[in-house]
C-alpha cells in the first residue's frame, strides 16, 4: 500500500476515533464494578446501570426533561406550524425581519438566553420556575419548528389548497384535509428535532432551574459534583442509546434526513 | 341581458392591489358553450378565470350565474370546477381519494359515493390507476384525473386554465377530442384560459380575444380568424399586413397610398386594412415592391418585400415562378380579401 491510498482510511479513523470514542469510553465506564468513575472499567457489573433507576432526584428530572421535551416542542409546534405556514404562502411585510427573531435563539449562545431570560423576565415578572422552563424550551425550539417545517411547506404547491376549496372544503378545513397530511413528515421531524434539542439542552436550563426542579442534565452535573460514582456515565449511555434509537426509528419510518 | 345568459360577467373590474388586472369587463355566455380566453400573458385572462371561481375577490362589478348574483360568494359554494395548469392533485391522496374527494364534503358515502366515482374515473378511461399516487401517473393521466376529480361535481360551469399547453402533440390532440367528448355528452359550460391561438381556434364555439384586461374581440373561430376588427387580434391570427385606412388610403410613414378601389361599404367605419401574406398577389397589381428575403416553407415560399407601403410579407405557393432577392415586382393587395379593421393600435 502507498502513502496515498493508507491517507483517506486513516483520516477517517481517527475521525471516527474523535468523534465515537468518548462515547465508547463512556458506554464502557458504565459497566463498571468500581466505586468511581474510571477508565478502563474495573471489572463487569450492571450494578451502575440499576442503580440509575433508584435515585429519586433522577426520576423527578427526568419526568421534568421528559415534560419540557414533549410539553415545548408540542408548543413550538402549535406556534411554528401557523408561522411558518404564513411566512411561505403570503407576502408579508417584514418576513425576512420575523425569519431572522424566530430564528434568533439558535444563533445566540445559550449562556446569553438563559442569562437574560433570568434577569430580564423571570426575576421582574416572578415567573415560577416550571412556567420559565417550559417558556425557555418553547423558545429554543420553535427556530428548529419553523425552519423544518418552512422546508416542507415550500415543497408542497399551495394550488392543491385551492383545489380543495373549489370541490367544497373551507380555507382551514383545506389546511386540515391536504396540507397537514402533505407536510406530516416535516412536522415529525421538527417533533424529534425539538424532542433532542430540548433533552441536550444544558446553558439555558442551568440558569433557569432552582430548588428542587432541575432537568436532567443540570441534575447529572449536580449529582457529579457530590458523587463520582459510575451511575452518571451508566444514565448517559441510557440516553445515548434512547437518542439513537428515535434517530433511527425517524429515518427509517420517515426519511428523516430529507427534512434536516 | 338575454334570457340565454347562464354566466354574465357585467363591468366586472379585479385589481392586485392597488393594480387594476381587469376593467369593466362584460361578457355573457349561454348554457353548455365552450369558451375560450384567448391573449398574450399578462392580458387578464387568467385573473377573470380566478375571478369567476372566486378564488379572487371582485373590485367592482358582478358575476352572475344560472341567475345568481354570485359575486360575494365563497368559491367552496360556488358550483364552478377548475383544472388547474399544474393540475393541482392531492399528492398524499390515490387517485380514487382524489375524485372522492369533494364528493365526501358532500356527504356522499357508501355504494353511492362509490358508484359515482368509479364511473368518473372510468369515464377518463383510468380505471386501472384507481390505486395510483398522482406522482406515478404521466402528466396528461394526471390531468385526466383533476377533469374526473371536477366533473363528478357535476359543476355549473367548468373551468380550465391552459388545458393543452403542458401535453406533447399526440397529448393533445386526444385531450382536445376527450374535452369535447365531456363537454357534448354532459353539456357542461366551459371556459378554458389559453395563450394559443391554434388551440382556442380548434376548441372553442367562441373565442373572446383579451388584451390588457379588456376585451378586444368576442366572436366563433371563424369570426375571429377570418374577420378580426382590430389590428391586435389581426395581428394575433397571422394578418402580418395592417395599414391604417384614411380617406381611401393607405396610410404610411411617408404619406399615403391611394387604393384602386375603394374599401367595401359593408365596412363604412373601418380605420384599417390588414392582410395575411397569403392574400397578396405577386407578379400583378398597382404597387412596386423590392424582394429583400425569401425563404422556402415547403409547400409555398415566403417573400419579405420594400415598398412605398413599407415592409410587406408575402407568402405564395412553392409552384410559382421564384423571384430572386434584390429584384423589382408588382404586386396587389386585393381590397375584398382584406379584414376591415375598426380600432386599429
Amino acid at each position: 500500500m502507498t502513502a496515498r491510498s493508507l491517507f483517506v482510511p486513516a483520516t477517517l479513523f481517527l475521525l471516527a476515533t474523535f468523534l465515537i470514542g468518548p462515547f465508547l469510553i463512556i458506554v464502557a465506564a458504565s459497566f463498571s464494578a468500581g466505586e468511581t468513575l474510571a477508565f478502563p472499567p474495573q471489572g463487569f457489573s450492571l450494578q451502575w446501570i440499576v442503580k440509575v433507576f433508584t435515585v429519586e432526584s433522577f426520576r423527578a428530572s427526568f419526568a421534568m426533561s421528559m415534560f419540557l421535551a414533549i410539553g415545548g416542542t408540542a408548543a413550538a409546534l402549535v406556534l411554528g406550524i401557523p408561522a411558518s405556514y404564513a411566512l411561505s404562502r403570503y407576502r408579508l411585510p417584514g418576513a425576512e425581519i420575523i425569519r431572522t427573531i424566530v430564528s434568533a435563539p439558535i444563533i445566540v449562545p445559550g449562556i446569553i438566553v438563559g442569562l437574560s431570560l433570568l434577569r430580564y423576565v423571570v426575576v421582574p415578572f416572578g415567573v415560577g420556575i416550571t412556567l420559565a422552563l417550559f417558556l425557555a424550551h418553547t423558545a429554543l425550539i420553535l427556530p428548529y419548528a419553523v425552519r423544518v417545517v418552512s422546508a416542507s411547506l415550500d415543497n408542497l404547491r399551495s394550488d392543491i389548497e385551492e383545489a380543495a376549496v373549489l370541490l367544497g372544503s373551507s380555507r382551514l378545513g383545506a389546511f386540515f384535509r391536504v396540507v397537514m397530511p402533505n407536510i406530516k413528515g416535516g412536522i415529525l421531524s421538527a417533533f424529534i428535532l425539538g424532542f433532542v434539542t430540548s433533552f441536550n439542552q444544558v446553558p439555558v436550563s442551568l440558569f433557569l432551574s432552582g430548588p428542587g426542579v432541575r432537568t436532567l442534565p443540570i441534575d447529572m452535573m449536580a449529582y457529579m459534583e457530590i458523587v463520582f460514582d459510575p451511575s452518571v456515565a451508566a444514565l448517559s449511555s441510557l440516553l445515548a442509546f434512547l437518542s439513537i434509537g428515535i434517530v433511527f426509528a425517524a429515518e427509517r419510518f420517515l426519511g428523516f434526513s430529507r427534512y434536516v | 341581458m338575454c334570457d340565454q345568459s347562464y354566466l354574465s360577467l357585467e363591468k366586472l373590474t379585479l385589481a392586485y392591489g392597488d393594480s387594476v388586472a381587469v376593467a369593466d369587463l362584460d361578457l355573457s355566455v349561454r348554457r353548455g358553450e365552450l369558451i375560450a380566453l384567448l391573449g398574450p400573458s399578462g392580458c387578464g385572462k387568467t385573473t377573470t378565470m380566478r375571478a369567476i371561481a372566486g378564488l379572487l375577490p371582485v373590485k367592482s362589478g358582478k358575476v352572475i350565474l344560472d341567475g345568481e348574483d354570485m359575486t360575494r360568494t365563497a368559491p367552496n359554494k360556488r358550483a364552478v370546477g377548475l383544472v388547474f395548469q399544474s393540475y393541482a392533485l392531492f399528492p398524499h391522496l390515490s387517485v380514487y381519494e382524489n375524485v372522492a374527494f369533494g364528493l365526501r364534503l358532500k356527504g356522499m358515502k357508501g355504494a353511492e359515493l362509490d358508484a359515482k366515482v368509479q364511473s368518473g374515473i372510468a369515464s377518463v378511461g383510468l380505471a386501472k390507476f384507481a390505486d395510483r399516487k398522482p406522482a406515478e401517473l404521466s402528466g396528461g393521466q394526471q390531468q385526466r384525473v383533476a377533469l374526473a376529480r371536477s366533473m363528478v361535481m357535476e359543476p355549473k360551469v367548468l373551468l380550465l386554465d391552459e388545458p393543452l399547453s403542458n401535453l406533447d402533440a399526440r397529448l393533445r390532440l386526444e385531450m382536445r377530442t376527450e374535452l369535447q367528448r365531456v363537454q357534448r355528452e354532459t353539456g357542461v359550460t366551459m371556459i378554458f384560459v389559453t395563450h394559443d391561438q391554434a388551440e382556442a381556434l380548434s376548441l372553442a364555439d367562441r373565442i373572446v380575444v383579451m388584451k390588457n384586461g379588456a376585451i378586444e374581440q368576442i366572436g366563433t373561430p371563424e369570426d375571429i380568424y377570418n374577420r378580426p376588427t382590430s389590428s391586435f387580434v389581426a395581428d394575433f391570427v397571422g394578418f402580418e399586413n395592417i395599414f391604417k385606412l384614411e380617406d381611401g388610403a393607405l396610410k404610411t410613414e411617408n404619406g399615403s397610398v391611394p387604393l384602386s378601389v375603394a374599401p367595401g361599404s359593408d365596412a363604412p367605419s373601418a380605420v384599417g386594412l390588414a392582410w395575411r401574406p397569403r392574400m397578396v398577389t405577386l407578379g400583378t397589381g398597382p404597387f412596386r415592391g423590392t424582394v429583400r428575403g425569401t425563404s422556402f416553407a415547403g409547400h409555398s415560399r415566403e417573400y419579405l418585400l420594400d415598398s412605398a407601403l413599407g415592409p410587406i410579407k408575402a407568402e405564395v405557393d412553392a409552384s410559382e415562378p421564384v423571384h430572386v432577392s434584390g429584384s423589382d415586382l408588382s404586386f396587389d393587395l386585393p381590397v375584398h380579401k382584406a379584414a376591415h379593421l375598426s380600432r386599429i393600435a
